[in-house]
């Protein structure tokens, strides 16, 4: 198979969530307004969990659950986008 | 800047859903049959992309992390219509599978980071045609600008949708979620000229596509 420019950007998406680990733990704007303006308290759990907090549940290192969970979603998304930009595709 | 289910009331959470559900039916009928050969696998690149980047939070003043939203450059490179879907698609997972933003506020977080960050994004870049200079820099600027807009209208979405919710009164949360989100914004502007250069400089056929 011939390598295309696509074939790079997804590598390049995947390396990026190689570096998941990196990334600041500091709360998120939302977050710090929320908890600055004190209604950080009104949010609640989760109905369902499936990989809450983008850690893979069952792996005991911390960075690597991060970085098998940021490689899954990012190849789920590239397969997601692929086939509905596929099945919008203009017809011949 | 996911919401969690608590911080908006049901009818905000409900509306959002339906609202939310009604942009993404428009938004499949606008881009039906209009897909192009290269613009296939572009989408799925961006759909991994924006996730991937969306999990580096980087650190902004005062403890406090942002990260990109990549609406903006899904609707300069792919117009607005294809990027409330790719940015549904995103949300969608990170809702279901990574328990990122609450699954009864997907929708007003759809509406906020899908489709209000996607248009601004998209007619602000597309307004910057209008500015003096070459193509290029141009370009770049405008993406820039439409990427920090882009960040701070979906923070000020945020804030009303807070407030008619009766968390916090918009006095309180407009200057706060549109201050912190103004700083995020420079970073989400910083990504999206570095995305974009990178694309002039490789395959700048794909930033073309729009203008079609």
């Amino acid at each position: 198979m011939k390598f295309k420019w696509w074939h790079g950007a997804l590598i390049f998406a995947l390396f990026l969530a190689l570096l998941a680990p990196l990334a600041s733990s500091s709360p998120d704007g939302l977050e710090r307004v929320a908890e600055v303006k004190g209604f950080i308290e009104t949010a609640q759990g989760a109905v369902f969990e499936v990989i809450p907090d983008y850690v893979m549940p069952g792996v005991g290192n911390n960075a690597g659950a991060t970085i098998l969970a940021g490689l899954l979603g990012t190849l789920i998304l590239f397969g997601i986008g692929y086939g509905l930009a596929q099945a919008l595709r203009a017809k011949r | 800047m996911h919401i969690p289910d608590g911080f908006v009331s049901a009818p905000v959470a409900t509306v959002g859903l339906v609202v939310a559900a009604g942009c993404v039916a428009g938004a499949v009928k606008a881009t039906n049959k209009k897909m192009g050969e290269k613009q296939v696998p572009l989408m799925g690149v961006l759909a991994a992309f924006i996730f991937a980047a969306q999990m580096l939070n980087f650190p902004i003043a005062g403890g406090t992390s942002g990260h990109l939203i990549g609406a903006a450059l899904a609707a300069i490179l792919l117009g607005p219509g294809a990027a409330v879907l790719i940015m549904t698609c995103v949300l969608a997972v990170q809702c279901l599978v990574f328990q990122d933003g609450g699954l009864f506020a997907l929708g007003v977080n759809i509406f906020n980071m899908g489709i209000v960050a996607s248009f601004v994004g998209y007619y602000v870049y597309r307004g910057g045609a209008f500015l003096p200079g070459g193509r290029k820099g141009v370009a770049l600027v405008s993406g820039g600008l439409a990427a920090w807009l882009s960040v701070v209208a979906a923070s000020v979405a945020c804030a009303v949708e807070l407030a008619i919710s009766g968390t916090v009164p918009l006095g309180v949360a407009l200057p706060a979620m549109a201050g912190v989100h103004a700083l995020i914004g420079v970073g989400e502007g910083a990504i999206t000229v570095a995305v974009l250069s990178l694309i002039m400089a490789t395959r700048a056929d794909l930033l073309e596509m729009q203008k079609a």
